[in-house]
């Protein structure tokens, strides 16, 4: 494979953008429910 | 639906891999590029993910804008009826076609042009009042993920082929990097802004940014431009392999789409609603202490 480098420097750069995203949304999802917890504790 | 989500996840990651496979196996080797064109059925389907997301904001935010008054939201439901009758006529007039560039098809026109009513009924119905909004600032949020995938795989590819990372001034690059950056100041509008108009100004400044994307992607069929050519739609000819490879990678990415998407609109609403609550405690307590400090003991 000619310039395979710049071929998967581009598909690991994609999947490293979606990862970092969906990590993320898993640490948003993480401290929204502990906001819920903490709301629940409140009442 | 919840349960759905997990099998569907499966189901995605199945087909992003078999992609990955067409993309990297099936698909022929370009004669003149080598194997880095490649990088295409990554970013090609990126670009027109974004494309959509963006669209849907746009759609979203005009919609939950005329909302805003009666009248408004019934004649904004006749100008969109208007557009889809009116552009899908005028496509097929002589004199609109002699200004479509070369190679672009009036049907694919016509079908753009009827797909504005389509989403505009489609998403007043399926999210109505402030899911508008929620679905607003998820697809401009996916939106921009995806439009960063293209800025960053657009310069890998075009370092060995063009010998350089980015053509300054070329107006596809230029126009897509404005793009980014629009979206991404609707972003940080909507995370900083503590107005109670902030929804309102970003729904406005949504419309105006979804302004670029035709900037966008015409600019390649009207400006001369360091950017390929379309082939797709545009006259030109793809190898077949190639075409499917390319449709199959979409078909993935826009599944990918959906689901990020999806859990982004779940964890939007489940913010709005810790908001809420945490606005009527903070309602309840001011409401007690208001109380405890009247002088309620007339007789004392």
């Amino acid at each position: 494979m000619k310039n395979a480098g710049f071929l998967f420097a581009a598909y690991i750069a994609t999947w490293l953008i979606h990862g970092s995203y969906l990590v993320s949304l898993v640490r948003r999802f993480g401290r929204v429910r502990q906001q819920f917890k903490e709301l629940g504790k409140g009442k | 639906m919840k349960r759905l989500f997990p099998i569907l996840s499966i189901l995605t990651a199945i087909f992003l891999a078999y992609a990955l496979y067409q993309a990297l196996v099936v698909a022929p080797t370009d004669a003149l590029q080598g194997d880095v064109y490649r990088i295409i059925y990554y970013h090609v389907p990126s670009a027109w993910t974004a494309f959509l997301l963006f669209f849907i904001n746009f759609i979203a935010s005009v919609e939950y804008l005329v909302n805003a008054k009666p009248s408004s939201r019934t004649a904004a439901k006749w100008i969109v009826i208007a557009i889809g009758v009116v552009g899908v006529i005028a496509t097929f007039l002589p004199q609109v076609q002699a200004l479509l560039p070369t190679g672009m098809r009036p049907s694919a026109v016509a079908t753009t042009v009827l797909a504005i009513p389509a989403f505009y009924f489609l998403v007043g119905w399926l999210f109505p009042g402030e899911k508008l909004d929620v679905l607003a600032v998820t697809s401009a949020e996916v939106g921009v993920v995806f439009c960063t995938i293209v800025l960053v795989t657009g310069p890998i590819w075009a370092r060995p082929v063009w010998g350089i990372w980015w053509a300054p001034g070329d107006i596809r690059l230029t126009s897509t990097l404005v793009l980014w950056l629009i979206y991404v100041s609707y972003l940080a509008l909507r995370r900083f802004s503590s107005s109670a108009q902030t929804q309102m100004m970003a729904a406005a400044l949504a419309v105006f940014g979804a302004l670029d994307v035709p900037l966008v992607y015409f600019s390649i069929w009207f400006f001369r431009t360091q950017h390929p050519q379309p082939v797709i739609g545009g006259g030109g000819s793809m190898d077949p392999r190639m075409l499917h490879t390319l449709l199959i990678s979409w078909m993935a990415f826009l599944c990918f789409a959906f689901l990020v998407a999806w859990s982004r609109f779940r964890l939007e609403l489940l913010q709005r609603e810790v908001e809420q609550a945490h606005a009527m405690e903070s309602l309840a307590g001011a409401g007690a202490s208001a109380k405890a400090s009247l002088p309620l003991n007339r007789s004392a």
